[in-house]
């Protein structure tokens, strides 16, 4: 179940990293709703890695390089417009792959259904506050643009094929994700009076190997403090 | 509560006897239990005392979500870690509950956070207390919030409406809070050696600052005879203590753990369990921000807002810009339409 994998790894990590959040948020409000966010995404990994196998098993012992889930979402936090612009980027294509997928009738379309208004308002989390941020100050347009650039080098891997998910019938066609997810960023991005890389710093869209459990270098300390104390306790029951 | 407000004050002419007979319709109407709203009157001693709690009580709950929060990255299971980003996130929910409920009494969210950040307001001493294992969270649930609750629940009758409603929200999830931190113990007190090992040790060292929770002893409580007075407080804090020893006894032996006090016995006579002394000077030496905790507590919430101050400054420029576009257009249209 390749496929699942690479669902629940995404939402297991980015909640992981949404997680490590909690307690220096820069408003109260975005105390809620980051954790908010984190626990839809920690429910969606949940019932992913369940058709997988055994949530915990595979949350808490699998090695770096058997973790299926995008660059992207292990990508550090960095300051709040770094976070906003990853979710941006992420929220956008996971809300139009769970509505085709909740159209289809494959093995995930009674999921995506469910997720699908999660992920929605995750979205309209993520554009409402590139918009704040892109169109608010100085610095923050200034910050909101360096997200924007150095994360952009992670998106092209959303739309590479995943076994299992791109089959014929499933509803998903990545050209049109692509096509799509590009448009709605782009009109985003420009409201918010920003832009998205192109030129050379675009060579990297079709960068990232996550889906081959092939990682970026914070991805093996994120997931040493996550695992510890499973992993010390082998065969304990929490 | 009877509308005494300031304007129905005036327009029946109680003139120089108003303040008089306001503080008397007062004392009346909070000793016959009824509620205090935002537009009564009241003695500017009891506002300032509310604030000064309710402030106190929305502070305890932001800074509360650090010790837990330590523990988010680390849970180690999904279904734990679920639960614990629910409770941190409750309990920025609650801090925002009680600073919208201060703000009924005229003060203002930005006010009472800085007055937190530089120490002029405090919060439960309890936080100033590390995290070290695990079951640490296991403990802050089940006594920590114990005697949160305990502390709390009289203050649902509290006479200040928007405070006792608040409480009644807040209780709710506190108590939810509380048995998923005994059911936590428990998986870890019927767990391996090690973990059983880890849930007594974390008991042993989260007790004494629970008991602390209640306050100075009855004789050294500054504000307590006057709350009493007011219904912001329904019972002393000596009171409420023995209450919470009572629930936890049997509560630890069903957990099949330790409490750290060897002179902890039932009072046949008393029909309470009598219980050890508690070191005073520990109590007030963490108060006055000594404890192992206080300053990396402080220190990252003052950061947390600092390194915010961007984003809060883009919000409100965002937030004028568009409201300004706005009025322009709304005036535009107003005057297209000849109003």
């Amino acid at each position: 179940m390749n496929a699942a994998l690479a669902l629940g790894d995404d939402a297991l990590v980015l909640s992981h990293r949404l997680g490590e959040w909690a307690g220096h948020a820069p408003v109260l409000e975005e105390e809620v709703a980051l954790a908010n966010i984190a626990l839809d995404l920690l429910g969606q990994a949940r019932v992913l890695l369940s058709l997988a196998g055994d949530e915990d098993e595979l949350a808490y012992l699998r090695e770096e390089r058997a973790f299926r889930n995008l660059q992207l979402v292990e990508q550090p936090n960095g300051d709040f417009a770094h976070t906003i612009v990853r979710q941006l980027y992420f929220s956008v294509y996971q809300h139009l792959l769970y509505e085709r997928l909740a159209a289809g009738d494959g093995a995930f379309a009674p999921l995506a259904a469910k997720a699908v208004k999660e992920v929605a308002y995750h979205r309209d989390h993520a554009e409402q506050w590139v918009l704040r941020l892109g169109d608010g100050t100085e610095e923050s347009h200034r910050r909101t643009q360096a997200g924007l650039d150095a994360l952009w080098r992670f998106t092209g891997e959303m739309f590479q094929p995943v076994e299992g998910l791109d089959e014929p019938g499933s509803g998903v066609d990545r050209e049109e994700l692509r096509t799509t997810w590009l448009t709605a960023v782009t009109e985003t991005v420009e409201r918010a009076t920003l832009n998205l890389p192109t030129g050379p710093q675009s060579g990297g869209w079709a960068a990232g190997a996550g889906r081959q459990g092939l990682h970026t270098e914070p991805f093996g300390r994120m997931i040493a403090e996550m695992q510890h104390l499973h992993r010390s306790h082998p065969g304990a029951s929490w | 509560m009877v509308a005494v407000t300031p304007e129905t004050g005036q327009e029946s002419g109680l003139g120089a006897d108003l303040g008089a007979q306001l503080a008397a319709a007062f004392d009346a109407a909070v000793a016959a239990d009824e509620r205090v709203e935002p537009r009564d009157w009241m003695p500017e001693a009891y506002r300032a005392s509310l604030v000064r709690q309710m402030a106190q009580h929305a502070h305890s709950e932001i800074i509360g979500m650090q010790p837990e929060a330590n523990w988010i990255t680390r849970a180690p299971s999904l279904r734990r870690k679920a639960i614990l980003m629910a409770k941190v996130q409750d309990e920025a929910g609650h801090g925002l509950y009680l600073y919208s409920a201060a703000e009924t009494l005229g003060t203002g969210r930005d006010e009472l956070l800085d007055k937190l950040h530089s120490g002029k307001q405090k919060y439960s001493s309890i936080f100033n207390y590390p995290t070290l294992t695990w079951a640490d969270v296991g403990a802050i649930g089940w006594l920590v919030d114990g005697a949160a609750i305990t502390n709390q629940v009289p203050i649902c009758r509290c006479s200040y409406g928007p405070y006792a409603r608040a409480m009644v929200r807040i209780c709710k999830e506190e108590s939810f809070h509380q048995r998923q931190g005994f059911e936590l113990l428990m998986a870890l007190s019927k767990g391996t050696e090690a973990q059983h090992a880890m849930a007594q040790d974390a008991v042993d060292r989260w007790w004494w600052p629970s008991l602390m929770m209640f306050g100075p002893p009855d004789d050294e409580s500054a504000h307590s005879a006057q709350s009493m007075a007011w219904r912001i407080k329904r019972h002393s804090n000596d009171e409420l203590r023995q209450r919470f020893v009572d629930i936890a006894v049997p509560q630890a032996e069903a957990l099949g753990l330790t409490l750290p006090d060897p002179d902890l016995k039932w009072n046949e006579e008393r029909g309470h369990h009598d219980f050890g002394a508690i070191d005073w000077a520990e109590f007030w030496d963490v108060l006055k921000g000594n404890g192992p905790c206080n300053d990396q507590r402080i220190g990252q919430r003052r950061r947390a807002h600092e390194e915010g101050a961007w984003v809060r400054e883009a919000a409100a420029a965002y937030a004028e810009k568009h409201s300004a576009h706005h009025a322009v257009q709304n005036t535009a249209t107003n005057e297209e339409a000849g109003v």
